[in-house]
């Protein structure tokens, strides 16, 4: 791993799709396995020039999202290496079955890209706008689930994916992401990336909610608190080491995800703490709600994903911990 | 058979749900235009003349029930519900807006008349099907409308519940498939081709019909004639238009999410006010 952070919080130049795209294309010239499957959303995630490219490698079956899956795991069952995508909730809930027997138990090997991950389903609303989608598929057994930060991450997780084999969650926003990373920056799964140090405190963000725990952090020293920042990507292998870690040197986390608080990123790191290094523990994300229609913005604040809810949230966390070492003195 | 003067009044009802919708969407600046406008025609029939409903009182349980499991078609039912007073028009501006009771895609528990929260596609014929058991099992005389997108019916989910209506001889249920010939990324004839829509019912035990989706006097005989099948469940394909009634919409390769200015709206809106002009002269 070998990462370099940007040194300002900038939107990209250039879309999501568009590099999840070049990248297939380009993986696709030397490796003649590679496939690509959709259900009707070829256009949606920009893959049209991979189609264009590789019409007999490109299978878009129509609106039939459970049978994608299962087409794509007889196709890597003849050496194939599918990469299937719908929007988040119809690429997973829609075919769980499917995910997880004909994909996860009868251990085959399937990449599955679900796009628009939490509130940036925006405009489609509720029934589109997947709160659950880690939740649901952090029960398959020895699944991989990546949220990319950027499109440098992006492209250098599913480089790795496509060499290796098991089933993969790609947890995928479509439109132009913040800019964390610098060119060549490289990533390893089941390792997260601190972009800033800091002792009182840690939050551990995910997607979207990588620039808002920055910002998050940046409020936060201007009251002289110092807050190290990590970005927890690879949600499933999630990175004890480095959780454990901040709990002891820190005393305190928060958690930052875009999604429901209820078995996602703050559900995991609530585990790895319980189990290994008890602290106070606070998740910013969807509290048990469903989506709804908005902007990416109005739905940010309806739900409680910005910076300022981080702020909030840490606060309480470094009441908690003084608290806490009070507790102990006695 | 419809007189003269009800066929008029409900093609110019299906000129102004198509204006309606695209006012929702137009101010908004984007939305699914393609797929709200093919069903207009519909609509117009069920909202017009045969359904059994109450704008005062729209969970009236007499009611005839419409579920729209292409829901992203929203903006048209809506259009259709405001232009019978189940609510103000003006609120329909507030379309994808904060907090608003007019989402994108139909949500029961939003919009006074939406019988069926739908949006994932598919979904909606089972919900139709356990509506439509419910009634019969309650020696109700009401009917069960459903819309079904041509796309959609690639769902696997679909044919579960048409080979299930079927078993249950379900006669409340009447289904159109909005064969507008079109789904997300093009022709459903390049991508997965359902072929003989018609017949794939008709093997499944469905009565079926095949008419001219955007003939309002054909959707109604459609609906007689459906009736009058007892003991089957009964489709019609609707063979319509995507993005019927706008030139432009009509004739773009891509038309079933746009991004719309305002010349565009009122490009829209000239030319269904001349139609609606010229319907009222005849
Ligand atoms: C289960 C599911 N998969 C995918 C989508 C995304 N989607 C919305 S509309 C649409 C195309 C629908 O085509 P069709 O049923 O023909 O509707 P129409 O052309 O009448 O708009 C797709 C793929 C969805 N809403 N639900």
């Amino acid at each position: 791993m070998k990462a370099t952070i940007a040194e300002t919080l900038v939107k990209e130049g250039k879309e999501m799709r568009s590099v999840y795209c070049q990248s297939l294309i380009d993986l696709a010239r030397v490796d003649k396995r590679i496939v690509v499957l959709d259900a009707d959303l070829l256009s949606s995630i920009g893959m049209l020039p991979f189609a264009k490219a590789y019409p007999e490698r490109t299978f878009n079956v129509g609106i039939q999202e459970a049978n994608m899956i299962g087409v794509a795991a007889g196709l890597s069952a003849t050496g194939k290496i599918p990469f299937a995508h719908s929007f988040a909730p119809f690429a997973t809930r829609r075919c769980f079955d499917q995910i997880f027997l004909s994909c996860g138990y009868a251990k085959l090997n399937v990449r599955i890209v679900g796009s628009d991950p939490g509130v940036t389903a925006a405009f489609n609303g509720g029934t589109h706008m997947p709160f659950e989608d880690i939740g649901i598929l952090r029960t398959v057994p020895g699944i991989t689930i990546l949220e990319p930060t950027d499109s440098v991450m992006l492209r250098n997780l599913v480089e790795q994916v496509a060499d290796l084999y098991g089933v993969f969650y790609i947890r995928l926003i479509r439109k132009n992401a913040t800019k964390v990373y610098q060119e060549g920056s490289s990533f390893e799964i089941g390792k997260a990336v601190q972009l800033r140090e800091g002792s009182d405190l840690t939050i551990i963000a995910t997607g979207i909610m990588v620039e808002e725990a920055l910002k998050a952090a940046d409020t936060l020293v201007e009251a002289g608190i110092f807050a190290r920042v990590v970005n927890m990507f690879s949600i499933k292998p999630v990175d004890e080491e480095t959780i454990i870690k901040a709990a002891r040197e820190t005393g305190a986390i928060v958690s930052a995800e875009n999604h429901n608080i209820i078995n996602g990123l703050g559900s995991a790191i609530a585990e790895v703490i319980a189990e290994n290094a008890l602290v106070p523990l606070e998740r910013v994300g969807v509290q048990d709600q469903f989506g709804e229609v908005g902007s990416v913005n109005y739905l940010m604040g309806r739900f409680g994903l910005t910076a300022g809810h981080i702020v909030e949230k840490a606060r309480k966390a470094l009441g908690r911990k003084a608290e806490m070492q009070i507790q102990y003195k006695e | 058979m419809l007189r003269k003067e009800k066929i008029k009044e409900l093609r110019i009802f299906a000129i102004k749900i198509r204006m309606e919708t695209m006012k929702e969407i137009g101010n908004l600046g984007f939305g699914h235009v393609g797929g709200a406008l093919s069903i207009a025609d519909t609509l117009a029939v069920l909202y017009g003349e045969v359904m059994k409903i109450d704008p005062q009182n729209s969970q009236w349980e007499g009611r005839d029930w419409l579920i729209c499991s292409k829901g992203h078609a929203g903006p048209a039912i809506y259009a259709a519900l405001g232009l019978r007073g189940f609510f103000p028009l003006e609120e329909l501006q507030t379309l994808n807006k904060p907090g608003t009771h007019f989402p994108s895609h139909c949500d029961r528990n939003l919009t006074t008349g939406v019988d069926m929260t739908t949006g994932s596609l598919g979904q909606g014929f089972s919900l139709a099907v356990g509506v439509a058991l419910g009634h019969r099992m309650d020696k109700r005389t009401n009917y069960t409308y459903l819309i079904l997108g041509d796309g959609e019916i690639q769902e696997g989910q679909v044919w579960e519940a048409a080979s299930y209506a079927a078993q249950s001889e379900l006669d409340n249920l009447i289904v159109f498939v909005d064969c507008n010939k079109k789904q997300l990324d093009g022709y459903t004839r390049n991508i997965n081709d359902l072929r003989d829509i018609a017949q794939k019912f008709a093997s499944f035990g469905w009565h079926t019909q095949d008419i001219d989706g955007s003939k309002v006097a054909e959707i109604h005989e459609g609906i007689e004639k459906a009736k009058a099948a007892k003991g089957k469940s009964s489709v019609i394909v609707l063979n319509t238009i995507k993005g019927k009634g706008w030139s432009f919409a009509e004739d773009a390769i891509s038309n079933h999410h746009m991004t719309i200015n305002k010349d565009q709206m009122d490009e829209a809106l000239y030319e269904l006010e001349k139609e609606l002009e010229e319907v009222e002269k005849e």
